[in-house]
């Protein structure tokens, strides 16, 4: 798993390449909340494009991050085009309260 | 009929997790799945072996039995842990419900192994351990030789 974390005005850029998994997740949750908090940012963008595999920990991982954006008032926003990990999100919910843009400046603008 | 069977013991080690969805990925690939099949089955092994991991071991150390059967177009799978094993399997089922909320787990991995193949059967009894077992037939196979 390899991410990239980069911060846009007061957003929070998360890119994703390889398997998320309970393995993967744990380093990556460490990785978004030191940036998200260390450097004061209301929004969190994931891009999901570059995942190859994504379990029920992807679903967890996304369900915390998208709670710490609530408490700073800030916003959550998706972008994938991947159906199976299309199929997962579906199922969990959180297409309901979590916006799925197909590219980075789709949901930038939106957000 | 066409017949196969594989057996593997591992480690409960979060690192084990995709060494296993690759192993039957492998296994399943003699029956010609397509991409999504092959994604459905790897996501469901991916689920019951984080469950071994995380609840029936809790993170300590133990044997994961991994067991996978073809018979025609249908795969098997078993996933087995000697662990805590779960008390209540109907409450476990249920979406949304995990026992380890703290650890921002969704409580979605029973309902995706569900939702991903044909059937999913729990056997489990308190202190001795948990047997996950699942079936998928896959529809790109026409058993015609
Ligand atoms: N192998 C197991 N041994 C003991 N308990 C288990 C086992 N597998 C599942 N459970 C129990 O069943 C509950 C539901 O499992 P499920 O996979 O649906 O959700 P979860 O693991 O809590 O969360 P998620 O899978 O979304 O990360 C778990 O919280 C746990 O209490
Ligand atoms: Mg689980």
């Amino acid at each position: 798993m390899y991410i990239s974390v980069e911060k846009h005005k007061d957003n929070l850029l998360i890119q994703f390449k390889g398997e998320l998994d309970h393995h993967s997740s744990e380093i990556v949750r460490q990785k978004i909340d030191q940036q998200y908090l260390d450097h004061g940012l209301k929004n969190i963008i994931l891009d999901l494009r570059g995942l190859t595999f994504m379990d029920s920990s992807g679903i967890g991982l996304i369900m915390g991050r998208y709670k710490n954006c609530l408490e700073k008032k800030g916003k959550m926003s998706i972008v994938n085009d991947n159906p199976h990990v299309d199929k997962i999100l579906k199922m969990s919910g959180l297409l309901k309260i979590i916006n799925v843009y197909p590219t980075i400046e789709s949901a930038i603008e939106n957000i | 009929m066409e017949k196969n069977y594989m057996k593997l013991e591992f480690l409960s080690k979060s690192s084990n997790e995709s060494f296993a969805r690759v192993v039957v990925a492998a296994f399943a690939s003699q029956l010609d799945p397509t991409l999504e099949e092959l994604s459905d089955i790897k996501t469901a092994v991916s689920e019951a072996v984080t469950n071994a991991i995380i609840h029936g071991y809790e993170y300590g150390e133990g044997i994961i039995t991994l067991e996978a059967k073809i018979i025609d177009n249908e795969i098997e799978i078993l996933v087995e842990d000697k662990g805590m094993g779960i008390a209540d399997i109907k409450q476990a089922m249920e979406p949304f419900y995990t026992s380890k909320p703290n650890l921002e787990r969704s409580g979605m991995g029973f309902t995706v192994m569900e939702t991903f193949m044909d059937s999913l059967e729990i056997e489990s009894k308190k202190g001795e351990g948990t047997k996950v077992r699942m079936r998928k037939k896959f529809n790109s196979l026409t058993s015609k030789e």
